[in-house]
């Protein structure tokens, strides 16, 4: 299971999805890969991910990748990725 | 000092009544980085770059900005920098608006940076720090509360 985080830089947000994505995963037991990109490389990296977590402004340029793309509001707060990420995986 | 308060270099941090709007924030924090010495001014540029080209996706909590701008060589060192303002402004974000701490991250790639991202975060979650963060009226208040 792969997970890619994308944000425009691949330093900032895509590391915050990251870090928590990998707490989710801990807690819902489920066993993935989490890699932070930014957009540039995205494509290549997604090409064998089954999951893409973004913020909402990068979504439209993210369509038509492979795997799907699950779209998080809030950085600091567990439960919103928690649910979207349960759904998409269990 | 913990990871979280050493990332931020020697004059890295300001508290400012006002500035004129997001990209005057965004530049005030990206030469906050260059004068502690993380980054060169190039990087100062990618910094405005990135908010140009995808938006204010930068704006990650209600009040709260991140900006930063792609690792390469004009980043010197993974690091820091604080700008806390008495008067919010609006980086236009759907949810978040207005802001009044605005941060600058360099990192020289994209996983290094992991745990101080971490601490970050973790620091941030805690509403009561963000409350004493904005009551801070210089930057060795800031650096205490950082641990």
């Amino acid at each position: 299971m792969k997970i890619i985080a994308v944000c425009g830089m691949g330093i900032g947000t895509s590391v915050l999805l990251k870090i928590n994505a990998e707490k989710v995963l801990k807690m819902i037991g489920v066993e993935a890969t989490v890699e932070a990109a930014d957009m540039a490389t995205a494509r290549g990296a997604a090409f064998d991910a089954q999951i893409v977590l973004t913020t909402p402004e990068l979504v439209e340029s993210l369509k038509g990748l492979n795997a799907e793309i699950i779209s998080i509001d809030h950085f600091f707060d567990l439960e919103e990725l928690n649910t979207k990420l349960s759904k998409a995986l269990l | 000092m913990g990871i979280l308060a050493d990332a931020f270099g020697e004059g890295s941090i300001l508290i400012k009544d006002s500035v004129e709007d997001r990209s005057s924030a965004i530049s005030l924090v990206g030469d906050l980085l260059v004068a502690s010495g993380k980054a060169t001014s190039t990087y100062v540029a990618s910094m405005l770059e990135a908010v140009e080209i995808f938006g204010p996706y930068i704006v990650i909590a209600p009040g709260i900005a991140l900006a930063h701008g792609k690792p390469s060589d004009a980043v010197l060192e993974t690091g820091l920098s604080l700008l806390i303002l008495e008067q919010s402004i609006e980086f236009q974000h759907s949810q978040n608006d207005p802001v009044r701490l605005v941060f600058g991250l360099a990192a020289t790639d994209h996983e290094s940076h992991l745990e101080l991202m971490a601490e970050l975060a973790e620091f941030l979650s805690a509403q009561e720090n963000v409350s004493s963060l904005l009551r801070c009226s210089d930057s060795e208040q800031v650096l205490s509360l950082l641990g």
